[in-house]
């Protein structure tokens, strides 16, 4: 008897030793990998990296007893730069968590490389809807909004409001397509028909040709299947030609970022879906506030949720003393998140994050009453209405 | 009347519309073919100058309230200073290396300029107003032409075409023309080949920042509108034969609508149909449409 009390306090000892050197490697490292110079580097880019950091800040800048370590690099738009730095950051640096940026392409090939690696791959800024769909993974938490979202959310509006035949400008890689394809989706249903659609090279400057081949399709609607610097471009251009004055333009992707360097007088009234709005409660203008004070801008939807999704991962990390993807990832699946982001957020299976989505509409000039007041809320649409369903999904794990 | 499904007026607005483009596309790859065709440097920077100007116009009107107007000619004289800058400092103790190194050189101009530019500014672009009198736009029956797009097409064919007369057909151009055969045998005769070369890298320099003041109610004026267009232009100045000044107009306008077309029967191919062209060229023309070849 003696014996065994022995046998198991040396067993007891030694897991102690062994949890206690598993511990001391487990150093909470965040590679956040964005479009840091082009064309979305805007949306979050190095803003990104700042709400990121501010969380890891807020949060106490250690977790597990150790610093917590942000690394960040520009992935150029470029699928093979973002998986091979995501591959380089796992094997040298230790990343414990892969926060991968804008860019549907990239957002792709980084949740691969997270799979395989089997570490938590957080994502804000891409939209793809495959994401958390065809391609969903176990590792892959999809944070912000996806083109299913967006496509129900404007989409489904736009339809109700009578825009019944719609012409999509597409940029043409993942991101466009599946923006125009889950758009197409929702407008069929609703009793709408596709005419016609333009797909234009990613980072395209001139949009006149592609605008006035929506034009001659005498479509109501041009949906923008877009997004950052292209869809500036396009909006700014078909003022130019007159074309808000014969079609209805429908943003089914813009961020403030957007609005803002359009100005109000460009884009009064552009009726389109964000995830979050700086002015949206208190709790959301106290952390757009302190976001101002160190980028003199306000957060972006994809800014602010970098914030929250950082700081949902640490706390899970903390809650299970562990930076195990497996168990960071249980943790978050069956912890609802309630921050100035998400109410209620809900992580579910396949990966998406489910919260509130919002309807907007940019104010007129008029209506702007101080720097940044460039919103309003038209409708809060619950996360259930707007993401995936199950009987929607293709997603393996949620079967 | 139809082409290929693709209706008369519907072609007759693109063929317009490349011109726009082609517009840009010539003037800049005039001043690449000037600066190369005397200075023997492939200016990366291009796009960069053409982006300060576009900056330096909307900076003029946004902090100073001076108008589109003053800066079409205050913002190449600043930039072509910049330059005047650029070569003396810079330029000038390369001449001697391999074509690369004023290729690096300028390219990493063009990174801390465009880099300077967007630390301050971002990506998104700041808006300009089109002038005035230019707003607005005509009814051609087949398209409606904003103003502004039909004055691009009117001031860089002019300024094009000015500069082609004063370097082919005045006692100045002679001496440029000279001097880019042999500047040994010019300043013999007693002209100033430094000088000559510095004004040259300069005016390069003003004509990329026309472009930008030009461009500026175009498209948003953002640090990264050089970049978009400066590879393009590129493949204009190798199609058109390196150092060739009408080739490079020609080219350009002739570039602008081969795109404007692609963007209507094949939209996708439209970023990369210059390439293709330039590929194809190369292969039976290695020195370009209408370089000389030796």
């Amino acid at each position: 008897m003696k014996y065994k009390h022995t046998t198991l306090a040396l067993m007891l000892a030694a897991a102690g030793l062994a949890t206690g050197a598993a511990h001391a490697q487990e150093k909470v490292t965040i590679g956040f990998i964005t479009d840091m110079s082009s064309l979305y580097s805007d949306v979050e880019g190095k803003g990104g990296a700042t709400a990121i950091q501010m969380a890891i800040d807020d949060f106490g800048g250690k977790a597990l007893g150790q610093p917590i370590e942000l690394l960040t690099a520009d992935h150029q738009n470029k699928a093979d730069i973002a998986a091979s730095k995501a591959r380089e950051w796992i094997d040298t640096q230790g990343a414990t968590m892969i926060f991968g940026g804008t860019n549907s392409g990239t957002a792709l090939a980084t949740a691969k490389v997270a799979q395989e690696k089997k570490r938590v791959y957080i994502n804000n800024g891409a939209a793809s809807s495959a994401l958390t769909n065809e391609q969903c993974s176990p590792y892959t938490m999809h944070y912000a909004y996806d083109t299913v979202a967006l496509a129900k959310g404007t989409g489904g509006a736009v339809v109700d409001t009578g825009g019944k035949t719609w012409f999509f400008l597409t940029s043409d890689y993942a991101f466009g397509h599946a923006l125009e394809k889950d758009t197409s989706t929702v407008v069929e249903a609703k009793g709408g028909k596709i005419v016609g659609a333009v797909r234009h090279p990613l980072n395209a400057s001139d949009f006149s040709s592609f605008l006035l081949q929506a034009q001659n399709s005498k479509a109501q609607i041009l949906g923008l299947a877009n997004a950052g610097g292209d869809t500036i471009n396009a909006i700014k251009a078909a003022k130019e030609f007159g074309i808000d004055k014969t079609m209805k333009v429908a943003g089914l992707l813009v961020f403030l970022s957007d609005i803002h360097s359009l100005g109000l007088k460009n884009v009064g009234g552009l009726l389109h879906t964000t995830s979050w709005y700086w002015d949206k409660d208190d709790a959301s203008r106290k952390f757009a506030n302190a976001y101002f004070a160190k980028m003199k801008r306000m957060p972006t939807d994809v800014q602010a949720a970098d914030y929250s999704a950082t700081m949902t991962y640490l706390k899970a990390v903390a809650a299970v003393k562990s930076t195990d993807a497996d168990k960071v990832m249980e943790y978050m699946k069956k912890t609802p998140i309630n921050d100035f982001y998400a109410k209620n957020g809900v992580l579910r299976p396949d990966g998406r994050m489910v919260h509130d989505m919002y309807l907007v509409e940019a104010k007129q000039p008029a209506d702007s009453k101080k720097p940044w007041d460039y919103l309003k809320i038209v409708k809060t649409m619950p996360g259930e209405s707007v993401f995936t369903t199950k009987a929607e999904s293709k997603c393996a794990l949620w079967k | 009347m139809e082409f290929f499904g693709i209706s008369l007026p519907g072609l007759l607005s693109q063929l317009l519309l490349g011109l726009v483009n082609g517009s840009f596309y010539a003037i800049l790859s005039l001043g690449l073919a000037v600066i190369f065709g005397l200075l023997n440097v492939i200016n990366f920077a291009h796009g960069a100058l053409f982006m300060m100007g576009a900056v330096i116009t909307w900076m003029a009107m946004n902090y100073f309230g001076i108008n589109y107007w003053v800066m079409l000619v205050v913002a190449p004289l600043i930039v072509g200073v910049f330059g005047v800058v650029i070569e003396r400092l810079l330029l000038r103790w390369i001449y001697k290396l391999d074509h690369l190194y004023g290729l690096l050189l300028t390219l990493g101009l063009t990174l801390l300029v465009e880099g300077v530019f967007r630390s301050v500014y971002g990506v998104s672009g700041l808006g300009y107003d089109t002038p005035d009198l230019l707003s607005g736009g005509t009814n051609l029956g087949f398209m409606f032409l904003p103003n502004y797009r039909a004055w691009v097409v009117v001031a860089s064919i002019t300024v094009c075409m000015l500069t082609w007369f004063v370097i082919e057909k005045t006692k100045l151009g002679a001496y440029l023309r000279a001097g880019t055969e042999n500047p040994r045998l010019v300043e013999a005769f007693g002209v100033n080949v430094p000088v000559m070369i510095t004004l040259t890298y300069a005016f390069g320099a003003a004509l990329a920042a026309f472009a930008g003041v030009l461009s500026a109610p175009v498209y948003q004026v953002s640090p990264l509108m050089g970049q978009n267009l400066i590879i393009v232009v590129f493949a204009v100045v190798v199609i058109g034969g390196m150092g060739s000044i009408m080739g490079s107009i020609l080219t350009g306008l002739g570039l602008g609508v081969v795109e404007g077309f692609t963007k209507v029967f094949y939209p996708e191919a439209s970023s990369t149909v210059v390439f293709v062209i330039m590929v194809v060229v190369l292969l039976i023309r290695p020195a370009g449409l209408f370089g000389k070849e030796n």
